[in-house]
Parts: structure tokens; sequence; C-alpha cells
């Protein structure tokens, strides 16, 4: 069989790699090792571990669906518009990205909360955010917002403006182009951003312990049911850890053809 | 009823006016960074100039001093690129249809419309293709297509066959030759046959500025600017095809290879050929196949390390030595001379 080679790699190097991919695979054989296979669908499926899945997927979708709509158009202005500030903009928009998710959760709390920056005005609209399930997904869409732009506009930039530029020419309105040319062309980046946002919600704990608490069926998603049965009974704690594992295999499985393609 | 354009563009160093009326098509030529595709990008739309005024049909596009400036979209111009940019997620049927879809028709008019323009450019039988499943030929035809399926008041034509197989490009200069006849038209080539071929009149550019401007063959048979001497300069020589040559109106007959479609007997065709392959001779030479042209010397002038040698409508490059061989100078009789197969014929 024909192999190309490269300039080559000094032999010293494999040994600290060989170390760093250890690094990281052993942990989810540990995981996997530890497993009580015998309870193991008991253990996913006992009344509240089936209500921190269930609330983990409904509200991670919904923080999904709250990235795509507010995250496109980000996105697009982002790649297709120049205004003054906008590269500040950029990187405050990626700010969640490095933010510790307490510090997230926290200002989070300071925003929406009974004493927050928007508390009164909420307040007098009767609506209650923190400490509910929609504190859950604000706390989700504000961690994961930044995978869901930076990936989109990185596709926007990638994909370039000529094709709506022909567009325009042949007549279509901006509406027109961005439904019919724009956003079909960049549908893979788009769903990537979206399937990293999902897998970013999905793992969420700092910014949802803070800002939302943790109250079975209303907050306490399946990172906080982990985290609590870690005490209590080790082997939910572990069976349900192994959940969040597949859901990252597929995650990764799901992106990796993508990023073959470009 | 017609395109009139003036403009100026501080940052490209742009500073152009000119006209194009109904039906006519005017190329723009021009070297690297002239300034043509500016041009271009002002009318489209895609560039505001500093100051300037462009109206299509009585209908103002961009005009500085009214604050008039028309979104692309509504200009009902029509750009075609060196590249195809079909758009890779739609069919060819769709990409042709997505015009008249943007316009406000439906999309049984739409479609029948697409089929009728593909069929025009000779591919309609590629419809229910993608993009990626035809070839680079095939797909510039489709992007014609889609252009004019748009019934655009204006068709702007950047380099259309500078990124093609060189193979290809006589079949799609020949649609492009059907299609843009009575069609209002700016053609920005590199490539002096598109011009003389596809063009009424030629506007060259360098700097910036417009440097010369008249009807194609006359530009380019009697270029006056440096560039379009340096791009033209080439011998044409109009004629009637006679089946195997063609006859000049002085009577003298040319033999070459015909390029493109082949002309029918009594067509008008053009014989095209280079300065450098013709050769001066004071005699005229003995059972040589060539073609023979006795003419007399009007003009000799330093074009680089050689000497362009002009008598009548002929131009000939020789070097100096040959110059001082023959001892040629202003009033000698010579015979110019030039191999059948360095001459191209084109029908008219």
């Amino acid at each position: 069989m024909s192999r190309t080679r490269t300039a080559g790699l000094p032999g010293w190097l494999y040994a600290p790699a060989a170390l760093g991919a250890a690094f990281v695979l052993l942990p989810l054989v540990a995981i996997v090792a530890k497993v009580d296979w015998a309870n193991f669908l008991d253990l996913i499926t006992s009344e509240s571990s089936r209500a921190a899945l269930a609330l983990s997927l409904r509200t991670s979708a919904a923080s999904t669906a709250l990235c795509v709509l507010i995250g496109v158009p980000m996105a697009l202005v982002l790649a297709r518009t120049t205004f003054p500030g906008q590269r500040i903009l950029r990187s405050l928009v990626l700010l969640p990205l490095v933010l510790p998710p307490v510090v997230g959760g926290l200002a989070l709390l300071y925003t929406f909360g009974r004493r927050g920056l928007l508390g009164h005005t909420l307040e007098v609209l009767d609506i209650r955010i923190a400490f509910s399930t929609i504190a859950v997904v604000l706390a989700q869409t504000f961690v994961s917002l930044p995978f869901l732009v930076v990936s989109l506009e990185g596709s926007l930039r990638t994909a370039g403006d000529r094709y709506e530029t022909v567009a325009a020419s042949l007549g279509a309105r901006p509406t027109t182009v961005l439904r019919r040319i724009t956003l079909p062309l960049v549908l893979p980046g788009l769903l990537a951003g979206a399937v990293l946002s999902f897998a970013r919600a999905m793992g969420e704990f700092g910014a949802t312990i803070t800002f939302a608490g943790s109250l079975q069926g209303v907050t306490r998603t399946l990172p906080l049911e982990i985290y609590l049965q870690r005490e209590s009974d080790p082997d939910a704690a572990v069976a349900l850890a192994l959940v969040l594992v597949v859901v990252a295999v597929l995650v990764i499985a799901w992106l990796r053809p993508e990023r073959a393609a470009r | 009823m017609s395109l009139e354009f003036t403009a100026t563009v501080a940052d490209r160093g742009l500073e152009v006016a000119f006209e194009v009326a109904t039906g006519e098509t005017l190329a723009l030529l021009g070297p690297n960074g002239a300034g043509k595709s500016t041009v271009l990008s002002v009318i489209a739309g895609l560039l505001r100039p500093d100051t300037g005024r462009v109206v299509l049909d009585d209908r103002t596009l961009v005009a500085t001093d009214e604050r008039v400036d028309l979104a692309p979209h509504l200009r009902e111009v029509a750009l075609l690129a060196q590249e195809p940019l079909l758009f890779p997620h739609l069919s060819v049927r769709e990409n042709v249809a997505f015009g008249p879809r943007s316009r406000g028709r439906s999309r049984t008019e739409a479609r029948a419309a697409a089929d009728a323009w593909l069929d025009r450019v000779g591919a309609a039988e590629l419809g229910d293709r993608k993009p990626g499943e035809v070839s680079g030929g095939q797909a510039q035809r489709i992007a014609v297509a889609r252009a004019l399926a748009a019934e655009p008041h204006l068709l702007l034509l950047d380099e259309p066959m500078a990124a093609l197989d060189v193979a290809v490009t006589p079949a799609l200069r020949q649609t492009l030759r059907q299609v843009l006849a009575d069609r209002t038209t700016v053609l920005v080539t590199h490539d002096v046959l598109d011009a003389l071929l596809l063009a009424d009149r030629v506007l060259v550019i360098d700097e910036g500025r417009v440097v010369e401007e008249g009807r194609s063959g006359e530009v380019l048979a009697q270029p006056r600017s440096a560039f379009a001497a340096r791009l033209a300069g080439l011998n044409l020589l109009h004629g009637t095809w006679r089946g195997d040559h063609a006859v000049l109106p002085d009577g003298s007959q040319v033999h070459g290879i015909v390029a493109g479609p082949e002309p029918a007997v009594g067509d008008l065709v053009v014989a095209t050929f280079r300065p450098h392959a013709v050769a001066v001779y004071l005699e005229r030479p003995v059972g040589s196949p060539r073609n023979v042209f006795a003419t007399t010397i009007d003009d000799l002038e330093p074009l680089g390390d050689l000497i362009r040698v002009r008598a009548g409508q002929l131009s000939a490059d020789v070097t100096a030595h040959s110059v001082a061989a023959l001892d040629l100078v202003l009033g000698t009789a010579a015979q110019l001379t030039v191999k059948a197969t360095e001459v191209a014929i084109y029908r008219l």
C-alpha cells in the first residue's frame, strides 16, 4: 500500500502524546468499569433520574432553539456587516466561553433576579424567572450561545458573499436571499453549531445551580442530579454519568463528518 | 433608452464617463487594475461612487447629487462573472428559475422560463442536474441562461470566458453572440476576439481614465492608445467566404483556418492574424503557399525591440535588422506575407 510521509516527528514526542490520549480516555474507561450493569436500567429509570433526564432534554432543546433564534441573526450581523465597535462586540459575545459558569449564573441572577437589573420591571409584569425552569433555559442559553455564533460566523465567512451578490443581481430581495441562498449554504455550519450548543446545554452545571437552584423536576437537570446522587447513591450517579458520556460521544460522532468535509 | 454612466471613485483612481445605446454591446478593455471591474461594481450597486450618476432606461440607479442609490436587487442589472457561481444547493433548473421566482413569477411560469432559456443556451438536457455534475463550460452556459432569465434591462459580463478551458470558449462565444444581439450589455474582457466578435463598440480604460473609444473593428485594427496597441494591433481583414478562402473587396484572396462555426459561401467573414506572423519581402516570394499582399509602406514605428511596419490595412512586426537589410523606408513597395496556418477566420 502506498503511503505519503511527512518530514517526520522526533521519536520522543510520541510518549507525551500517548500520555495525553490516555489522560483523556482512561477516565471514560473508569466510569464504564464502575457502572453497576445489573441494575443499570433501574438506576437510570428511577423517578428522580427520569425527571432529571426529561428536564435536561426539554431545557436543552429549548435553549438550543433560543440560541438559533438569536444566534443566527447575531452571526449574520457579525459576518456580513461592518460597524464601529464590531471587534469589541465580537470579543464580548465570546465572553461566556471563558467566563466561569458560576460567575455567569451570578450575573444572570443580578439581571433577572428579584433584586436584579430587570427584576423590578419583571416584578411589575408578574414574571418570576430566577429558580424556575425558564432560569435553567436562560442559564444554558447564556453559556452555549457563543458555540453557535462562532461556528456559524465561521461558516458564513468561509462561504463568502459572492452567491448572495449574484442572487441580488437576479432581483432577489434581502429576505429572499437569506432564505433561499445564505441559510441553505451554511446549513452544515448551523447544524454543527446547534449540536455543540445542545451538548453544552446538556452539561451545564455552574450557572444553572447559581441562577436556577436545584428543585427536582423544575430546575434539577442531569448534571445537578449526578452531583447530588454522588453522595447518597454513587451507583445511580455513575449510571447517569454514563448517559451524559453517551450523549457526548454521539455529538462528536455527528460532528466528525462535517469537520472532515471542510 | 440607454445606459448613461459617469462616476469617480477616488480610492481606486477612477474617473470615467460613457453611454451605451439600447441594444448595444460595449466592451471595456484595459490592463489589470485599470478600473474595468470597478465600473461594473458601480453599475451593479456593489460600490457607491464618490460622485457620479448612472441612469438606465430613464431610471436613476445612482445619483450622488440627488442622494439616489438604488439597492442592487432593484436595479434589474444582471451580473455574470468569470466563475459561473451557480447556487450549489439548487438544481440547474432551479438556478435558472431563481430570477423569475424572485420577481414574483409563479413556480410553473418560472420553470417554463428556465427550460426555455436552458434550451437557448444549449443546456436543455441538464435541468435536473446539480451544478456539481456539469462541466465548467456547461456551468457558464447555465449562468448565462440564469442571468438572462431574470429579464435584466442591462447585462454585465465580467470576463465571462477567462476561467474556461480554451477548448470550450468558441462554442460559448457563439452562444453569447446569439443572445447578446439586441441586448444592452457591458462586457469586460482581456480578449481581443471577444471585443471584436461580441461588442459593437470598445472603450479602452487605463489608470482609471478612458483613453480610447470607437467601433470595435476600428479600434482593434488601428489602435491609438498604447494599451490597445499592445493588446490588439491585430490585422483584421473583412471579406466574403468562398468555401475555402475569403475574398477581400479588392479581389485578393486570403487562406486561413476557420475558428468557430463554419461560414457558408457568401457569408461575411473576418480574417485575423498577428503582426508577428507577417513577413516582409521586396519581391513576391516564388512558389510559396502563403497569403501575399502587395502594398507600400506607410509607417515605421519602434515597438520594443521590434519595428512595426504599417502598410495599408496591415501591420508587420519585424526586427530592426531586417528593416535595415531590406532598406525599408516610407513609400517602399513591399510584399507582406503570412502563412495560412497563422490566419484565423471568423464568421461575422
